[in-house]
């Protein structure tokens, strides 16, 4: 099974690299950008067959490991 | 006896032998160097350097490969048992990862990377580490870092402050530091983390001496069974 692991900063984080990605799109001409947020994205391909148990198995690997939970919030996705 | 000092080395490390250095100064007596991979400690250690650099090329977040590496699981007990733990840019970097330090360091607020001498204040006297300076003395420490911005919440801030913790703070803020701040102490105020390099300031010859009194608290502190 396959899982993606959508890692964000926390609402509320101030992100500077989302604004100079921000700022650089507007000096392209995109106009009406509220704001950019940068994150990570993390594909995993696992053994793991059940899906229920792979999430839990990806859950624990994003607070070990893949997000920082003080400052970043994760989502996972499964791909069966 | 005096101090026994180990500085412990990821792949990545590039401050490992100037820490190194500056422990043997103050002291007299060279730390050992202990690779990632090792699971124990040497017996009877007083104080571990986690030193600057990039270790594991800053992959995923700087310092989390490396907090997770074996060896840090024993810096962990090591400190749990009331040892003291220097971290140094990438090194303090390793410690918030690790959870031995609370917050966080982000990426700077203006995206550069900045490598120059900063003046600091030292806000506290009260460690072992910062014990011969003077409370509100100015020094000039040199900061190399592309994710020096500390991030702390309103609650931990109002405890870093409350509880005296906040060892130096930035007296021009480079990076976006909340509350300037550019090293702080655990609870126990037994662990340091601090984004300047005072290792790099501690010999004349290179410009001067304002780390090395960190070094010779320390020492003074320290005196090994």
């Amino acid at each position: 099974m396959k899982a993606r692991v959508f890692v964000t900063l926390k609402q509320g984080v101030l992100d500077p690299q989302g604004e100079a990605v921000r700022h650089s799109l507007e000096a392209l001409g995109f106009d009406g950008i509220n704001s950019v947020r940068q994150g990570k994205v993390i594909e995993l391909d696992l053994a793991e067959d059940d899906a229920g148990r792979a999430e839990t198995l990806v859950c624990e690997m994003c607070e070990k490991l893949l997000a920082n939970t003080v400052i970043e919030d994760y989502r996972v996705e499964l791909m069966p | 006896m005096t101090m026994k000092a180990a500085v412990i080395v990821f792949p990545g490390s590039n401050c490992d032998r100037d820490l190194a250095v500056a422990f043997k100064d103050a002291t007299g007596r060279a730390p050992e160097m202990i690779w990632h991979k090792e699971t124990a400690l040497p017996a009877g250690l007083d104080v571990i350097g986690i030193p600057g650099g990039f270790s594991f090329g800053d992959y995923l977040r700087c310092g989390a490969i490396a907090a997770r590496s074996p060896i840090m699981r024993a810096v962990a007990d090591f400190a749990a048992r009331g040892g003291h733990v220097l971290g140094i840019c990438n090194g303090f970097q390793v410690l918030t990862e690790t959870g031995l330090l609370p917050g966080a360091l982000m990426r700077n607020a203006g995206l550069k990377f900045i490598c120059k001498d900063v003046d600091l204040t030292v806000r506290t006297t009260d460690s072992a580490f910062t014990s011969s300076y003077e409370k509100g003395q100015h020094i000039r420490i040199p900061v190399a870092h592309h994710d020096g911005n500390y991030l702390a919440d309103a609650e931990l801030l109002k405890r870093l402050r409350g509880e005296d913790r906040i060892a130096f703070t930035y007296d021009d803020n480079p990076n976006g530091s909340v509350a300037d701040i550019a090293g702080i102490l655990s609870e126990n105020r037994r662990v340091l983390g601090m984004m300047p390099h005072p290792e790099r300031m501690n010999d004349a010859t290179l410009g001067g001496r304002d780390g090395a009194p960190l070094f010779r608290s320390l020492a003074e502190a320290l005196v090994s069974a």
